[in-house]
């Protein structure tokens, strides 16, 4: 699929998400792309824990080397898991990015990162993303939600907990049911 | 058939729990219409025209007694007191009040069943064979693995938000009675030796851009067909456009990167899971096979049934023709299949009252083990019953309103709900339907014809299935007004093809007498026996087309 024209919308920084089940403060600050053309200033890059766009990460790896703790990646949803690829398990972070509820690419690259890529660190979801599809991100190998705008997060993260077991494997059960039946 | 255990009730309801919330939170107007609408649609809810519509998931089809008097009982308490069998063999309320959805579910889960994916960009009901279990040309059942592709893929975590819908469909017999080749994955069992495993088909569809699937595995064994239906839907998921809606579907993935090269991709991706968790266990597949075992049949002389039989025909015309086209061969000797028509003149093609319901609970009970099946085509199966007992259910089936003796000939159609419920439409069906039956009423005449299936669609989204019609009728808008176009030369069958349109669009009014030209053309035409779809294919598009649309001298 050719690449937008345009910048697609860029996930913002709540100041508080959905970390391992509780509201947490958020410890990192996500950098948007750059338009196509115009340059990524590395020198501006803010102190502390940042989650920076794969093309800037990609392009600056051996720059960023001495802050690895606090460099993170994030992937828009046209972005697979496999161009991060086996990079992924030296990383304390990644993001991925639902432009909008209703796409659903991010399922897929959340679990390969998990289960092909061994990525052990922070799954988190940004964007557009809905309290509803809590239990598919959860199960996908997400344990981080940065909810857009102002959400009401302790009763949004009830919804980790609509469903209590499932037919398939995900990254929370190694066995699909037909293995557990018996 | 597939009965639930503790583990099953358990995700339905705290599915109807999850639903109750969403919809409680959409009433207080915490939920936008843009956030409501997709979970809605994961569970059977449209908007439409008149009031709320709602799928009820028929998981391939079958049904048992107590789950079609419930659903009489939800149409007589919270409908108009009627229901509308689907073309994925579902059943759809046309009258549901939005804030009793919640408690719909409630009772339908009490019954096992659910309205779970049967509408949204997510895996949609599995569907098969009417006649799984009992067909003379089956291969293997196709029921088990239906139950374990309904099981992997209901609430699939990485699947629910798919570019578009996504439709499976198993075929396990010879001749394919499941439309496997306009599905976005068609499943047809087969055998290697005593080795079974499946023929796997991708990117068939109808709807604006229909396609006949193409193979891209000619075996599959049967222990990997979950994994390599997820590395299927997960190069969709990954690769699907979803800039446009009207190209979303897999069957343009599959045309864009041509089916070879999808098919590699899809070998790719399943090089990595094939041995994974999902890989079926021998004990699974056992255990799925023990749902769908054979009935406890009797046994009979097949010599003295048949001639018990041939005296009831004997001077008794009604029931001839009835058993001529509505009942149907089954490998166990004295026993037939029989469909029971929701067609008779004037009902909109697939409606049921809910005393209807209640009826084929009845006759399920009484003539069929307690089961029956919905079909594609919108009739409903009762798949074992005794050929002593044929008459018997005649009678009944008569009472009921469901021994119309016109299953497979022109006035058993394929209709969507049209403009009349959908907002979708561009023109009405049903009354075209209608008009049609009225036209062609005459029963010598409709078997005369033979075999001719005459499908009619409100609009591109084909769910009235025009494309694959022998005739198919397509509603269009004409600055505002309702025109039809006629299309001929479908089939759903092995040998699939898509309808071609034969030219302009008609009016309302003009076309049951543009049928009319049509049937005649071909009666006139046909050689012997032939049936009108061997005609059409001899003799092409063009006559036919002449002859309608010549000028009158």
């Amino acid at each position: 699929m050719p690449k937008p024209a345009k910048l697609g919308p860029q996930p913002g920084n709540p100041a508080e998400l959905i970390l391992n089940g509780e509201v947490s403060p958020n410890e990192w600050q996500l950098i948007p792309q750059v338009e196509a053309g115009e340059d990524f200033d590395l020198s501006a890059l803010p102190d502390g824990k940042v989650i920076l766009p794969l093309r800037q990460w990609k392009d600056n790896q051996e720059a960023l080397a001495a802050r690895h703790d606090e460099i993170g990646v994030w992937l828009d949803s046209e972005e697979g898991a496999e161009l991060i690829g086996d990079g992924a398990v030296e990383l304390p972070l990644i993001a991925i990015n639902f432009p909008a509820f209703a796409d659903g690419r991010g399922f897929t690259a959340g679990r390969l990162l998990r289960e092909r890529f061994g990525f052990k660190g922070e799954l988190r979801a940004v964007g557009g993303f809905m309290r509803d599809q809590l239990t598919y991100l959860q199960r996908c190998g997400f344990n981080a939600y940065a909810f857009e705008g102002e959400q009401p997060l302790v009763s949004l993260k009830d919804s980790l907990s609509d469903f209590g077991d499932s037919y398939q494997t995900g990254t929370d059960q190694p066995l699909p049911m037909f293995r557990r039946r018996f | 058939m597939y009965r639930y255990d503790d583990r099953d009730r358990a995700i339905i309801n705290d599915r109807v729990a999850q639903f109750r919330g969403q919809t409680e939170r959409y009433l207080a107007g915490e939920l936008s219409e843009e956030q409501f609408l997709p979970l809605r649609l994961q569970n059977g809810l449209y908007i439409q025209r008149l009031a709320p519509m709602l799928r009820i998931a028929v998981p391939y089809g079958l049904l048992n007694s107590t789950q079609l008097r419930r659903l009489a009982r939800v149409s007589r308490d919270y409908d108009k007191g009627y229901a509308h069998f689907t073309t994925r063999q579902n059943l759809q309320y046309n009258w549901p009040q939005l804030e009793d959805i919640p408690a719909i579910l409630a009772e339908l889960a009490e019954v096992e069943m659910h309205a779970v994916q049967t509408s949204g960009n997510c895996i949609r009901n599995t569907t098969s064979d009417p006649y799984a279990g009992i067909a003379l040309d089956e291969i293997a059942d196709p029921r088990p693995y239906c139950e374990l592709i309904r099981q992997w893929s209901t609430f699939h975590p990485e699947f629910a938000f798919l570019p578009r819908k996504f439709k499976i469909a198993v075929s396990g017999s010879e001749q394919d009675r499941a439309a496997i080749r306009v599905h976005d994955i068609g499943v047809q069992i087969i055998k290697r030796g005593e080795e079974i495993g499946f023929q796997v088909l991708v990117g068939g569809g109808q709807g604006r851009t229909p396609v006949i699937a193409e193979t891209i595995r000619d075996f599959l064994p049967e222990e990997d067909l979950l994994s390599y239906l997820e590395a299927i839907v997960r190069v969709y998921n990954q690769l699907g456009r979803r800039d446009n809606k009207y190209k979303a579907r897999i069957k343009i993935l599959v045309k864009a990167l041509g089916p070879e090269e999808f098919g590699r991709r899809v070998e790719e991706e399943w090089q990595h899971i094939k041995d994974g968790a999902e890989k079926l266990t021998q004990e699974a597949l056992q255990w799925a096979k023990s749902f769908f075992t054979s009935p406890e049949y009797k046994e009979f002389d097949s010599a003295s049934t048949q001639d018990a039989l041939q005296q009831q025909t004997d001077g008794n015309k009604a029931f001839a023709r009835w058993l001529e086209r509505n009942t149907y061969p089954h490998r166990v000797p004295g026993y037939r299949a029989i469909k029971l028509s929701t067609k008779p003149t004037g009902v909109p093609p697939g409606d049921v009252t809910d005393s209807q319901l209640d009826a084929i609970a009845e006759l399920a009970d009484n003539f069929s083990f307690g089961e029956a099946r919905v079909t594609h085509d919108q009739n409903v199966v009762l798949a074992d019953v005794e050929q002593g007992k044929l008459y018997d259910l005649w009678q009944q089936a008569r009472k009921y309103g469901f021994a119309t003796p016109n299953i497979g000939t022109l006035t058993d159609m394929i209709c969507c709900p049209g403009g009349d419920y959908c907002s979708l439409a561009n023109a009405k069906s049903i009354p075209v339907a209608e008009a049609i039956q009225r036209r062609f009423d005459d029963m010598d005449y409709l078997y005369d014809l033979g075999d001719l299936n005459l499908n009619i669609s409100g609009c591109m989204n084909a769910c009235g299935h025009h494309h694959v019609g022998h005739i198919g009728i397509l509603g269009v808008d004409k600055k505002g007004e309702e025109f039809y176009q006629i299309q001929l030369g479908g089939s759903a069958s092995n040998e699939a093809s898509l309808a071609k349109v034969l030219g302009p669009s008609f009016s309302r009014a003009e076309v049951p007498e543009v049928i009319g030209k049509i049937l005649d053309f071909y009666v006139e035409q046909r050689q012997a026996e032939e049936p009108f779809i061997d005609t059409y294919n001899r003799i092409g598009l063009q006559p036919f087309k002449e002859r309608v649309y010549a000028k009158a001298s």
